[in-house]
């Protein structure tokens, strides 16, 4: 089979909407206006030979191979940089531009390696292709002149070489990392035959330069010069199958570019609705953790959890866990079991994970990871505009003219979509920026923040207040849009509330730290630069006022009337790939799928009768609640699918606990996870790349996971649910996730109008989808909010009652960062930790002086929860007061010191405020040696015995 | 922290962030917060507190709204669906 590579039309299109004709080698072709010559000649499949032209990046006309004939115009203009114009007459191949073509492509080949044969891009080579497009037979100069065949490869970055002796100078690759990722590492240094592609200084090579590793220079480069390193061990791909990373929010879809049924590489897909053609490090790369060593692929059991493990088969792992539970069941009753779904997993295994609990366990005791990342979103969206998720697509900000960023970091949490923010950014728009942190997008080349408030951590409600307090009282609030689209009482009480003085950003100024001048620019911005949109992160909603200020942001985009149009909105960046999903699929121990409330008796008899069985109408316990429950007594067994709760969960004691406290904890997982050191029964997972399903990212966009390879474990997730449903004597008997899919559409309105086979068509649909739109819902809210008129309603400013003091005078803030993702099971294993071996805590120099300590000392971190201890780094990223960390390694243990302390309406952990001090030490804390000890006990496994 | 301190510790910051709207209409609002998220287990946990304790630690809000949940004899709460 031959390798296809996506389809490139040379140059991107134009978004005109006036269309022109002309007509190229004798076809017309209508195309719009502002299109090169080289795009329509590609739209008729004409493909003109090029180099430097692809469509991800503006023209640039610098190979000179495209050349053209236009009646009329003098010359062989280039093909890629000349735009279409109404009645032109073009012709590509006459005999002049053959013999033109030939010369210029003999003398790239003249200073190139001819060792096609042995090369990685053999087959995949846009230089051999166009050589042999342009029918080059001969060089005449020789191959032996002066050239730049001797020059030193760079191989420092993990994941691909970079050789420069086969680099035509094209410039695409420095293009790429302008233009598309927006990190402009790259230069041409030099002129003339002495130019050549350099990363950063030139003592930088890729690995230490600025480079980020988002891969659009190798997917641009049409040589072998930048070259992924799977391609130069494995060879050129033979097939393709679009799927969707299994990493972040952003929802990047991919050609998963395979040899059979090892996977080769993954290339962001050029038709992706959500990525453009884009990608970050983690999806592109970092996908190696699907066939580490440690995972784990044949189920296990053990009677108590000092136990070591018993590899066993499927059927005996499944009896064993279905007596377990209905033993519990039968002694404890059945509230005393419960599950918890992942935002990592597909929508459907979600669907029915809580399917399970709600029609087989027989109560609602079922919760999700978004309960401790966006649950305040689910509620502060849904009770202002009247649906649980953001207003816009991600093409939104491409219209955009003021960007309001809350506690969000995308460059390192959410890349690809942080790239399409900055590429807007060097077009004129202006950011605003709240965050404790100075994170990247203060300030990088081509970026500067138009104002960045460095709040004090947990006081955002009383910023954003003050913030509306000078909308309001400035006359900034859009009285048209407030009319029409919002209750008008309720808006006069905010109002009201908000311009009491003691509101004012001067009032609050001590309590938040942000300079009353600066509030005040930022809220006239905001409310009057153009399109304005919000875009925030877990900096909103991990704290214990999580909801108020997702209320607080809902309030300010009514209020200025940024809604239901593109360019503005509400916008929450999804942490992981299927937090939209896991929610939407009824994830919550109080709604079911499609977010509606249990206690309702019209839906609830719905599900009764597509389930033929009685459903508990009074809401469950939420993970906290279950750990609670359970040392409590009243909770003994849990079925956990694709969740590490001990690692990621607050107070890690406690759901140590917790979990110990139970008879049965089921850990459905690809490894074993810290949560497992507590398990009784391990049923092995299956990668995103070895099922198939959906998820749903950050703008509601539902898309296909693709299976490219057989399951090591030998099932996909969805049938591992339903043959533990099966164990429990449901009879389930779904045949294909599409058949979930079809459940989901016939029982969840805002779904009704999805399946497989529409997805397949359209690509991607973003929800919802049903009669009144069938191909789904871009923006919403666009004639008048989904509950009817908007509604305003007052924050208070609450403090939370984590306090600092003499003995814990600092605050703890948590992130993430680029290179990782989360408790890091899968990006730990991968290369991926080249970047990243281990956590540091963030402090600065006027802190770490007061204490006497260094760059990379250890350090103990404690606050009244516990210790742990990490390494320093002294850095004014963070103000005085503040320090912070990120969480990525188990070893690191960040959350033995996060408290218990939650959002007061979705009990969302306070993550981002812990009362903490700092001071030396020379190595771990106690609970380090302690836990690993235990997990060290934990993992023995004793293999099955081999068959007959 | 005990699973009832913890739960008091809830019921007051629920209430504590509906006060804005006064002592009445906080403590309904408090009441259908708590029919509407909590298990009935939790809330039984309270109401029996209450009973034995006089709802040592909740705030005035908090107890009032469990007052209420108390009178509606702690079913659920039929909500209309959207
Ligand atoms: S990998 Fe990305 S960041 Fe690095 S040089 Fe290439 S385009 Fe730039
Ligand atoms: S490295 Fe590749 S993309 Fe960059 S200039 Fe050389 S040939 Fe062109
Ligand atoms: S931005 Fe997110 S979805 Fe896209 S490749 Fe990176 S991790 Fe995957
Ligand atoms: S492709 Fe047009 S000049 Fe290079």
């Amino acid at each position: 089979m031959t390798y296809q590579r996506d389809k490139d039309l040379g140059t991107p299109r134009s978004a005109s909407d006036r269309t022109v004709t002309v007509t190229i080698d004798g076809r017309r072709i209508n195309m719009p206006e502002g299109s090169s010559v080289m795009r329509a000649a590609a739209e008729l499949g004409q493909s003109i030979p090029k180099l430097c032209a692809t469509d991800m990046l503006g023209s640039f006309g610098s190979c000179r191979l495209c050349l053209v004939e236009i009646e009329g115009m003098r010359g062989t203009p280039a093909s890629c940089t000349t735009p279409v114009a109404d009645g032109m007459i073009v012709r590509t191949q006459t005999e002049r531009l053959k013999r033109l073509r030939r010369g210029v492509m003999e003398l790239y080949i003249s200073d190139h390696p001819l060792d096609c044969l042995t090369c990685a891009a053999n087959g995949d080579c846009e230089l051999q292709d166009q050589a042999g497009a342009v029918g080059l037979r001969d060089v005449r100069y020789g191959i032996d002149g002066e050239n730049h065949r001797k020059q030193e490869k760079d191989t420092s970055n993990p994941y691909f070489a970079f050789d420069p002796s086969k680099c035509i100078v094209c410039s695409r690759c420095v293009r790429a990392c302008d233009e598309v990722q927006g990190t402009l590492a790259l230069t041409i240094e030099g002129r003339g035959f002495d130019s050549k592609v350099s990363a950063g200084l030139r003592s930088d090579n890729f690995f230490t330069s600025e480079c980020v590793s988002c891969g659009a220079c190798v997917q641009a480069c049409p040589t072998s010069t930048l070259q992924e390193k799977s391609v130069i061990e494995i060879g050129v791909p033979e097939r393709a199958v679009i799927t969707t990373c299994a990493y972040c929010g952003v929802g990047c879809t991919f050609r998963a570019e395979m040899r059979g049924e090892e996977l080769v590489r993954m290339v962001p897909w050029k038709d992706g609705k959500a990525n453009r053609g884009h990608s970050c490090v983690k999806g592109r790369f970092a996908w190696g953790y699907a066939h580490h060593q440690e995972r784990v692929t044949k189920p296990m059991i053990r009677e108590r959890i000092n136990d070591p493990w018993t590899e066993v088969s499927w059927d005996e792992a499944l009896t064993f866990a279905a007596g377990k539970l209905k033993a519990i069941r039968d002694t404890h009753g059945k509230d005393a079991l419960g599950g918890i779904t992942s935002s990592r997993c597909t929508n459907e295994e979600t669907f029915l994970v809580q399917k399970l609990v709600r029609a087989g366990f027989g109560n609602n005791n079922v919760d999700t990871c978004a309960r401790v990342c966006h649950s305040p979103t689910g509620y502060g969206l849904s009770v202002t505009f009247g649906t649980s998720a953001g207003t816009q697509d991600f093409d939104s900000v491409m219209h955009t003219d003021v960007i309001l960023l809350i506690g969000a970091n995308p460059t390192d949490a959410h890349p690809v979509f942080a790239s399409r923010m900055k590429a807007r950014i060097r077009q004129g728009a202006r950011i605003i920026i709240i965050d404790p942190r100075r994170i990247d997008l203060v300030r990088s080349p081509h970026i500067r923040a138009a104002q960045h408030l460095a709040l004090r951590p947990g006081t955002n409600v009383a910023v954003l207040t003050a913030m509306a307090h000078v909308i309001v009282t400035e006359g900034l609030a859009d009285k048209d849009f407030i009319r029409e689209r919002c209750d008008a009482d309720e808006y006069q009480d905010w109002a009201d509330f908000v311009s009491d003085p003691k509101r004012s950003p001067e009032a609050t100024e001590a309590l938040t730290q942000v300079p009353a001048s600066e509030l005040r620019e930022a809220a006239r911005l905001y409310a009057t630069g153009g399109a304005g949109a919000i875009y925030y992160g877990l900096g909103v909603t991990e704290h214990s006022q999580g909801s108020s200020t997702v209320i607080a942001i809902a309030n300010l985009a009514m209020a200025t009337g940024n809604i239901g149009r593109p360019g503005v909105g509400v916008n929450p960046l999804r942490g992981q790939n299927n937090v939209q999903g896991a929610c939407d699929m009824g994830s919550f121990p109080h709604e079911l799928p499609g977010y509606r409330h249990i206690s309702g008796t019209e839906v609830r008899q719905m599900f009764e009768t597509a389930w033929n069985t009685k459903l508990d109408p009074e809401p469950g316990l939420r993970i906290n609640n279950m750990l609670d429950a359970a040392l409590d007594g009243s909770f003994r067994g849990i079925y956990i699918q694709g969740e590490d709760i001990l690692q990621s969960d607050p107070n890690t004691a406690h759901v140590a606990a917790g979990l110990e406290a139970m008879d049965c904890v089921i850990v459905h997982d690809l490894f074993l996870n810290e949560t497992a050191n507590y398990a009784h029964v391990f049923l092995p997972g299956s990668s995103f790349l070895e099922k198939n399903g959906t998820f749903t990212n950050a703008e509601r966009r539902i898309q296909m996971v693709r299976r490219v390879m057989t399951p090591l474990n030998g099932m996909e997730d969805w049938e591992v649910t339903q043959a533990l449903a099966n164990a429990l004597g449901l009879g389930w008997n779904y045949s294909h996730p599409s058949e979930v899919m079809d459940e989901i559409a016939r029982l969840t309105p805002t779904f009704s109008g999805v399946s497989y086979e529409k997805l397949d068509r359209a690509g991607s649909l973003q929800w919802p989808v049903n009669d009144a739109a069938p191909e789904g819902s871009p923006i919403m809210h666009v004639d008048g909010f989904v509950r009817g008129k908007g509604k305003f309603i007052v924050t208070e400013y609450v403090p939370t009652d984590e306090k600092t003091g003499p003995k814990f005078p600092l605050l703890l803030t948590t992130g993430r960062i680029l290179s990782q993702y989360n408790v890091g099971a899968q990006t730990r294993r991968t290369r991926n930790v080249d970047w990243h071996q281990e956590d540091f805590l963030e402090m600065h120099p006027v802190d770490a002086e007061d204490r006497g300590l260094l760059d990379k000392d250890w350090v103990k971190l404690s606050s009244r929860m516990g210790a742990t201890a990490l390494r320093l780094k002294v850095t004014d990223r963070v103000a005085p007061g503040v320090v912070y960390t990120t969480f990525h390694h188990p070893d690191t243990q960040t959350n033995v010191v996060t408290t218990e302390y939650s959002d007061w309406a979705t009990n969302c952990p306070e993550y981002k405020v812990t009362a903490v001090q700092v001071s030396a030490t020379n190595g771990r804390s106690a609970w380090q040696d302690s836990y690993e000890a235990h997990a060290k006990a934990a993992r023995r496994t004793i293999a099955a015995e081999p068959s007959e | 922290m005990s699973t009832l301190e913890n739960l008091i510790r809830m019921a007051n910051q629920i209430a504590r962030n509906l006060e804005t709207h006064g002592p009445e209409a906080a403590a309904a609002a408090t009441a259908d917060h708590i029919r509407k998220f909590w298990a009935p287990r939790m809330r039984a946990a309270v109401q029996d507190h209450i009973e034995r304790e006089c709802g040592r630690g909740l705030s005035e809000i908090a107890l009032q709204a469990f007052r209420q949940i108390g009178l509606a004899s702690g079913a659920a709460h039929d909500t209309p669906n959207a």
